[in-house]
């Protein structure tokens, strides 16, 4: 447990480094050019870079978080329980779609820049939570429920009280499903124009150069795993303090 | 007293609960047995309008129910289950305070009602409050379960199968609980089992129902004596019943003048328990003493009469 | 017959009740019916004139789809047997799917190969919105799993159909494919290659690594979350880092530039597809193996048999529903993964994606996008078929 905390410090200081002094990495990216190539991406700040690529990952989970828990509310309360089996399917089939064509095809409606891949990201960071949502308040055990209504708690206070806070792991769980995807398909965002850290890899691969490709590469990569695993270990907390907890 | 007036509950056009009427005295505990299917839950569910039902009234203290908003009515009547059903997030004292939250009682009243719950349970408050459901033992869930229901201090208390998921030993241990709890506090108790050990240990009165019908409901003495139908005898066990005749009794109600010897029996031990010990030890009476001293004798005779069938 | 009896009697004419589901199916089709219909552009980059549904068609056909719209608005909004509703929904479904390529007909001018035409806002609306009907109706026909599959297949056949009679030979999607007919098919198969040949190698590897993990406690964790890892890294990341050590590999190992590694193309995209691969595989096939019921293993050792005849016996099969299901994700999350491929040089359907992203014709982008996500969702309605049927044979 502590060998795994010094390597995420390590990991979480040496990504702060390279965002705030690039320039101190120089040397070691330089190995990957030739032809005098730049070692460090010089059309704009990487640290400005990820801010706006977190930045939009940031609006498009926390927009899709809202909606799509709410849906899933929507759907489990017995006046919308006609809409639970449709868009159960609905989901699912959903995420079939590869996130990138979303992206795409979110570009004839929106044009090129940031909003296409804030839509797309929104549109399909919506599927995972709204999935997750619904099986944390469909498999709460019947006899919390029973006891919840016995007890005279309405149908909001249960919610608020009993079933949102025993669903939360699992929501939380969709929610970092989310994020993943959404860090990897607002790198792609770049090609549409959005201001991510695609445009530090897609760069290196147009002028052939691999210190850009690993630089961008390593953020990225780094940045996903970082968050994953915080959202992780939020979750198992979370999980041990209801008891469900396996490790 | 809940007087249960000629309700039925449909599901399907089928009847669940058919025509039934029962009036439950105030400070007394009513146990409804049945098979499983027999409607008993439903019937029970319907006293807090966890179901409605489908014609028939229902009344407490005199007052129709269907004039009660539901939330309203189920603060007001405590509510225990089978696998206790406690909230997995919330700590042992914040489960118990869930109904005095609800009622807006202020904190401090609600946290000397936790303490004085607790050990009216005999768990100690200052290690028991704040853990979490799963951090206790089944039994412990179970004894948290029945304090969360009476927190607002309710004059009914439903219970549907509270001990089905606690073994034995542990089980008989919550019985007795409970019974010494209802003494204390007067509360009316309906409970649902399909045990009829259960149901005579703790009923004052026993109501049988079998495919949504109110077989027959009486004190259990009566039950076993005279049996309405062939189902009720089914369920007593025809082999059972001397036994659980002699269990109603005590022996503090049977002491003849006389002096056995051997061991001793307490006045507070059922029949049953003198009987079994009698038998194992092949005497004829044994010494009955109250605190410690003798005062007399019960003898196997008596207890032959006792156990044979009321003329 | 009671029991029916009592259930009309509260809801008076049951034909005529509401379908609530079908009333937002409505709303949605009649805002799909208000939007443009369909786009004609005077050639592939320009923007266009979006032309609502009598601009778009002419008269007769107009009314023919109106005609099947009403059928569709009452299949919808009233609480009709599942079947109909489905029925009435792939009607729907399929007059659209006509009339959209006959509107191109109809727009496009005599002898202009410039003229584009690809269907509008409205037409995909109102394809959404009876897809969700025929969804709904399909989740409550609850299919069998062969019932599904022939489904599918009866549904690609009248896609093939539609493509070769040449009805949509003038939608501007068919008119890009047309300018690139022989580079399409073998993106198709350096897309299929790549997809399909990932996840053979990650089945290969990861099966023999998830019973390996199951049988050696110690390893499990380690294994599981170094694969974690991967799976987390952004797909264009993991790629771009495979670049280096490949090129590396390429330029200095004698022979692998033979067999044609290489840091740009398809090698570094096999790869990473096959390390995303992994983890389902394997956390499914121990997942799937701890599954299996102590009893059954007890009895199987019980009866004598051997470690490895348990494995094979009882435990494999067993399993393999849940080693399926991991299988069915790895897939279909492939299919769509390998888009990106094109970024480093590794083809795929991607290409057009990326090739119409960057002259912003977006009908180029749907060349590549459409076949992607058609592949995906054949290939999840298979797999989850299979599942079902494989799950249904292990149960006890």
């Amino acid at each position: 447990m502590s060998w795994g905390n010094g390597i995420r410090l390590v990991a979480l200081l040496a990504l702060l480094a390279l965002l705030i002094w690039p320039q101190a990495f120089a040397g070691a990216f330089g190995l990957l050019t030739s032809n005098g190539q730049p070692a460090i991406y010089n059309q704009g700040s990487l640290l400005d870079i990820t801010l706006s690529h977190l930045g939009i990952v940031a609006v498009a989970t926390l927009a899709a978080t809202f909606i799509a828990v709410g849906l899933a509310i929507i759907v489990t309360r017995p006046f919308g329980a006609e809409f639970l089996p449709v868009s159960r399917s609905l989901a699912n089939i959903g995420q079939t779609f590869p996130p990138v064509a979303v992206l795409a095809l979110a570009v004839p409606m929106l044009g090129f820049g940031t909003a296409p891949t804030l839509v797309a990201l929104f549109l399909y960071g919506l599927l995972p939570i709204f999935e997750n949502t619904l099986t944390g308040l469909t498999g709460l055990p019947p006899a919390v429920i029973e006891a919840a209504r016995g007890m005279g708690m309405s149908g909001w206070q249960r919610l608020w009280r009993v079933e949102l806070p025993i669903a939360l792991p699992v929501i939380l769980a969709g929610i970092r499903l989310s994020v993943v995807i959404s860090l990897a398909t607002a790198t792609i965002g770049s090609t549409v124009a959005a201001r991510t850290l695609g445009e530090v890899i897609i760069a290196g691969l147009q002028s052939n150069n691999t210190a850009f490709v690993l630089q961008g590469g390593l953020i990225v990569g780094v940045l996903a795993v970082l968050i994953y695993d915080g959202l992780s270990a939020l979750e198992r907390r979370l999980l041990a303090r209801t008891g469900q907890a396996e490790a | 007293m809940i007087e249960i007036d000629d309700v039925s509950r449909l599901y399907d056009g089928r009847a669940v609960v058919d025509q039934v009427t029962l009036t439950i005295q105030p400070r007394t505990v009513c146990v409804i047995v049945g098979t499983s299917g027999s409607g008993k839950t439903t019937l029970l569910r319907m006293i807090n309008k966890l179901v409605n039902p489908s014609s028939g009234s229902l009344r407490i203290d005199g007052e129709d129910i269907a004039g009660i908003p539901a939330y309203e009515l189920r603060r007001r009547i405590g509510y225990a289950i089978q696998g206790h059903g406690l909230f997995p997030h919330r700590t042992v004292a914040q489960n118990i305070a869930t109904v005095p939250g609800l009622l807006g009682w202020d904190k401090a009243k609600t946290q000397t009602r936790v303490d004085e719950l607790l050990e009216l349970f005999q768990l100690d408050p200052v290690s028991f409050r704040d853990r979490l459901p799963h951090q206790l033992s089944g039994g412990e869930q179970q004894r948290v379960g029945v304090a969360r229901a009476l927190a607002a201090r309710p004059n009914i208390l439903l219970m549907d199968e509270p001990y089905g998921a606690l073994d034995p030993v542990i089980r008989a241990k919550a019985q007795d609980d409970l019974l010494a709890i209802q003494r204390k506090l007067g509360t009316t108790i309906v409970l649902v089992t399909h045990d009829m050990e259960e149901a005579i240990h703790l009923g004052d009165t026993i109501a049988v129902m079998a495919h949504g019908k109110l077989l027959q409901s009486a004190p259990p003495a009566e039950i076993i004596a005279r049996p309405a139908s062939d189902f009720v005898a089914n369920l007593i066990g025809s082999s059972e019943r001397p036994f659980r005749l002699l269990s109603l009794s005590r022996v503090g109600d049977h002491v003849e003048p006389g002096t056995a010897s051997g061991t001793p029996v307490d006045v507070t031990a059922s029949l049953r328990d003198a009987y079994a010990e009698l038998l194992w030890s092949a005497r004829t009476a044994l010494p009955v003493t109250r605190d410690g001293q003798v005062i007399g004798q019960v003898t196997l005779a008596a207890l032959a009469r006792l156990a044979a069938r009321p003329q | 017959m009671s029991l029916a009896e009592t259930a009309h009697s509260q809801t008076p004419p049951a034909w005529l009740a509401l379908d609530r589901l079908g009333v937002l199916v409505a709303i949605i089709a009649a805002g799909g019916l208000a939007l443009p219909f369909a786009l004609f552009r005077a050639n592939r980059i320009v923007p266009g004139d979006a032309l609502g549904l009598f601009a778009a068609l002419p008269m007769p056909l107009a009314l023919v789809l109106l005609t099947a719209l009403v059928g569709g608005f009452a299949a919808a909004l009233l609480r009709w047997p599942a079947a109909i509703k489905l029925g009435m929904g792939l009607v729907v479904l399929a007059v659209l799917f006509v009339l959209v390529g006959l509107s191109a007909s109809h727009l496009t001018p005599e002898g202009d190969s410039f003229a584009r035409v690809s269907p509008g806002a409205g037409f995909w609306v109102l394809a959404f919105a009876f897809a969700v009907l025929v969804t709904d109706a399909l989740t409550r026909l609850a299919l069998r799993p062969w019932q599904r599959i022939v489904m599918l297949l009866a549904v690609t056949f009248a896609m093939a159909l539609l493509l070769w009679s040449g009805l949509w030979t003038d939608l501007s999607m068919l008119k890009e494919y047309a300018n690139r007919a022989q580079s399409f098919w073998s993106e198709a198969r350096t897309h299929l290659g790549l997809a399909f040949g990932s996840v053979a190698l990650a089945t290969l590897v990861g099966v023999p690594l998830g019973l390996v993990c199951y049988k050696v406690k110690s390893l499990r964790a380690s294994v599981l979350s170094v694969l974690n890892i991967i799976q987390t890294i952004p797909s264009i990341a993991l790629f771009g880092l495979l670049i280096a050590p490949l090129a590396w590999v390429g330029a200095h190992v004698p022979g692998a530039k033979t067999i044609g590694i290489s840091g740009i193309g398809a090698t570094p995209a096999l790869l990473a597809l096959f390390a995303y691969s992994l983890l389902p595989i394997v956390a499914n096939t121990v997942v799937g193996l701890l599954g299996v019921s102590p009893a059954a293993i007890d009895a199987a050792r019980g009866m004598g048999m051997t470690r490895w005849q348990r494995l094979r016996a009882v435990e494999l099969p067993l399993a393999f529903p849940v080693i399926l299901t991991g299988i069915r994700i790895v897939l279909v999350q492939n299919i769509g993964l390998t888009t990106i491929a094109a970024l480093v040089g590794g083809g795929g359907f991607g290409v057009f994606v990326f090739q119409g992203i960057g002259q912003t014709a977006m009908d180029l982008v749907l060349l590549g996008a459409v076949p992607t996500v058609a592949l995906a969702f054949a290939a999840a309605v298979v797999l989850d078929a299979l599942v079902d049927m494989t799950a249904r044979e292990t149960r006890t």
